[in-house]
């Protein structure tokens, strides 16, 4: 799915170079579940970055389900972004003056879905996140639970591959954050593959492996022995069940 | 991402902002409302120039003593010696002249009109019958003085309406006596009203026989003015070759007069009016452009303030014809509506100044048509700056961005 090798990024600041990556190799399986931890200014947000299309590596190259990505125009990459990538991100990025269905649509705008067709969509896909009742309000009128989780909704209904999420519990409680959790597992069991940053150990624990950067470097890989597994309601079951019936079904054709 | 889903976006944004864009389709709106009213005052002018010349008379042909020196001015200005032509001009010109239908001297100048205790300052114009015919006049009332009363330099006047009514309201005037300095007149009819002529009102003006005016009151045998009318617009060119050459040959040389038409007259007037259109536009432009820099203005604050949507519009899968057209939209929509708003401004506002003022206005397709495109160039203009800069941004520093 995901196939790394010597990746490096630096930043020019004027005539100083800062390099955030320094060679890193990395592969990852179709249907994983990978936590990324590491202090601040290890690399792991660029590491993201460049994962998801929005930034490229200065060197090294990027295999994303065999396709090479190091070498893409910018195109190609939003391309690549709206069909294989779905992000979810600490602040949610929620666009606050549309309603839960406009932001959730969002990605299915840009791939050219008609409005008759997507917004059905949009709804199922946050009844599918819990939130069939909040439709019409507004970012700033839900809670960060419910926004990070109309923010998910919008990742997912793309139908992506792979989703990215960079500190998705760092801005919520810890309730809320077990809920969110629950449904990257459910996710992930439906079989995308799924890679988390975090700061938090505990949430590092909802994953099924775990990478360590420092200083641009991945220093450790390891499977997680004792993973916690999220409590699933329902609705969860129901997401799985939705997102698995979508994948298969003829949704995948917008 | 089609053009449709475009406008509908850009139109939330508009339309979540309603302050700001009011204000910055404010400007448009003063604009492209300035343009209109400025252009429709302009033609309104030139409507009216026209008319009024038109109103002269048909096919007409004025003879005036002394040589303009450019041709640039045909109208005025005037050199050498004004006492020239006399009424065996005029007789000459209506012998000898086959394409001349109709030919009327004048001499025209302000005088003080006494009727009872009353007095009023009125244009005279003192000619002969003919005239009524070269300038299509008409009387109300009563008669014109006929060809006898020339003759005889009959102590005969006719009134315009506007003297009826202003020495003696709610009286017939006919047949009573007016005082031009000693000389009395007796009224024989009265004009029909005709209105406003320049700076003059053509309806303030009190017609006596040419020779009742050079004999008895001015002292001169010479005529100021004759106005020649050809049979059709056909022969006006070689009505103008004949009373040259019949005026060169009684006059000695062609310096001496001048014989200007009505279409040169028109077309002098119609390029000073029209210099004044393109001059009042002109300065309407500039606050279009104003306009239109507002709305660069409004729409790089807008990115700025946008930037991390723009991010996050890009990590989903916009590209960068997505952005640039969202924000192109943008600002085309609010320079359309601007435009929109200020044409029903500029038609109102034009209505408006020409009940205030009393100017004329006109208002064509064109006047409205050009400055709306115009309003709809500058948003497209202006709106390419900031809406490129939104679709290069990188969506990495897009999204940190705070």
């Amino acid at each position: 799915m995901i196939e790394v090798n010597e990746l490096t990024k630096i930043y020019k600041i004027g005539d100083i170079e800062i390099p955030a990556l320094r060679g890193v190799s990395l592969y990852v399986d179709k249907g994983e579940f990978v936590a990324v931890m590491g202090p601040s200014g290890s690399g792991k947000t660029t590491f993201m970055n460049i994962l998801g299309c929005l930034d490229q590596p200065t060197e090294g190259s990027y295999l994303l389900d065999s396709i090479q990505v190091s070498e893409m125009s910018d195109k190609e990459l939003a391309r690549i972004r709206n069909q294989l990538i779905g992000f979810v991100f600490q602040t949610f990025n929620l666009l606050p003056k549309m309603s839960a269905i406009a932001n959730v649509e969002l990605p299915l705008i840009y791939r050219g879905v008609p409005k008759r067709v997507r917004r059905p969509l949009a709804v199922s896909m946050l009844e599918l996140v819990g939130l069939g009742d909040r439709l019409l309000h507004k970012p700033l009128e839900l809670s960060g639970g419910q926004q990070q989780r109309v923010a998910i909704a919008r990742s997912v209904i793309t139908h992506p591959k792979i989703i990215l999420a960079d500190e998705p519990t760092g801005n919520l409680d810890t309730k809320s954050g077990r809920e969110i959790m629950a449904i990257f597992q459910a996710l992930n069991d439906s079989g995308i593959t799924v890679i988390i940053v975090t700061h938090n150990a505990d949430i590092a624990q909802y994953a099924k492996r775990i990478v360590r950067f420092l200083d641009g470097r991945i220093v450790a890989d390891e499977t997680v022995s004792v993973r916690t597994i999220a409590d699933r309601n329902e609705s969860l079951n129901n997401l799985i069940a939705g997102l698995q019936d979508e994948v298969s079904g003829e949704v995948k054709a917008g | 991402m089609n053009l449709l889903e475009c406008i509908s976006v850009a139109l939330i944004s508009v339309r979540s902002n309603k302050m700001r864009s009011g204000l910055t389709m404010l400007g448009v709106i003063i604009g492209v409302a300035a343009v209109v009213i400025m252009v429709a005052i302009g033609e309104g002018a030139n409507l009216q120039v026209s008319s009024q010349i038109q109103r002269l008379g048909s096919n007409l042909l004025v003879i005036t003593p002394g040589r303009t020196r450019e041709p640039g001015a045909r109208t005025m200005g005037a050199f050498g010696s004004m006492d020239v032509l006399t009424l065996e001009d005029v007789e000459a010109i209506r012998d000898e002249c086959p394409s001349v239908l109709a030919v009327a001297p004048e001499i025209s100048r302000g005088v003080t009109l006494r009727y009872g205790t009353g007095s009023m300052q009125t244009q005279l114009i003192a000619t002969t019958p003919e005239y009524l015919s070269v300038r299509a006049f008409n009387v109300a009332e009563g008669t014109f003085f006929t060809n006898e009363d020339v003759r005889s330099a009959a102590k005969v006047a006719v009134v315009g309406q506007g003297i009826a009514d202003g020495l003696s309201p709610g009286e017939n005037l006919i047949g009573k006596e007016i005082k031009i300095g000693e000389t009395r007149l007796s009224v024989i009819g009265v004009m029909e009203t005709k209105g406003q002529s320049g700076m003059m009102n053509i309806d303030d003006t009190v017609y006596i026989p040419i020779t009742t005016a050079q004999k008895r009151i001015l002292g001169t045998k010479y005529v100021r003015t004759i106005y020649a009318q050809a049979r059709n617009a056909k022969s006006m060119s070689s009505a103008n070759d004949e009373i040259v050459s019949v005026l060169t040959t009684r006059l000695g040389k062609a310096e001496a007069f001048s014989v200007s038409n009505q279409a040169d007259v028109l077309e002098a007037a119609q390029d000073v009016t029209r210099v004044f259109t393109i001059l009042l536009a002109g300065i309407a432009g500039v606050s279009l452009l104003v306009g239109g820099i507002g709305v660069m203005n409004i729409m790089l604050v807008s990115v700025t303030e946008r930037t991390r949507e723009i991010g996050l519009r890009k990590s989903v899968g916009a590209r960068i014809t997505d952005i640039l057209l969202q924000f192109l939209i943008e600002s085309i929509v609010l320079s359309v509506v601007g435009g929109a708003i200020g044409i029903i401004v500029g038609i109102a506002g034009s209505k408006l100044a020409a009940r205030v003022t009393g100017w004329p206005s006109a208002i064509s397709a064109v006047s409205v048509l050009i400055p709306f495109a115009f309003a709809v160039a500058v948003g497209l203009f202006f709106g390419i700056y900031p809406a490129s800069r939104a679709a290069r941004l990188n969506p990495v520093e897009a999204l940190r961005y705070e």
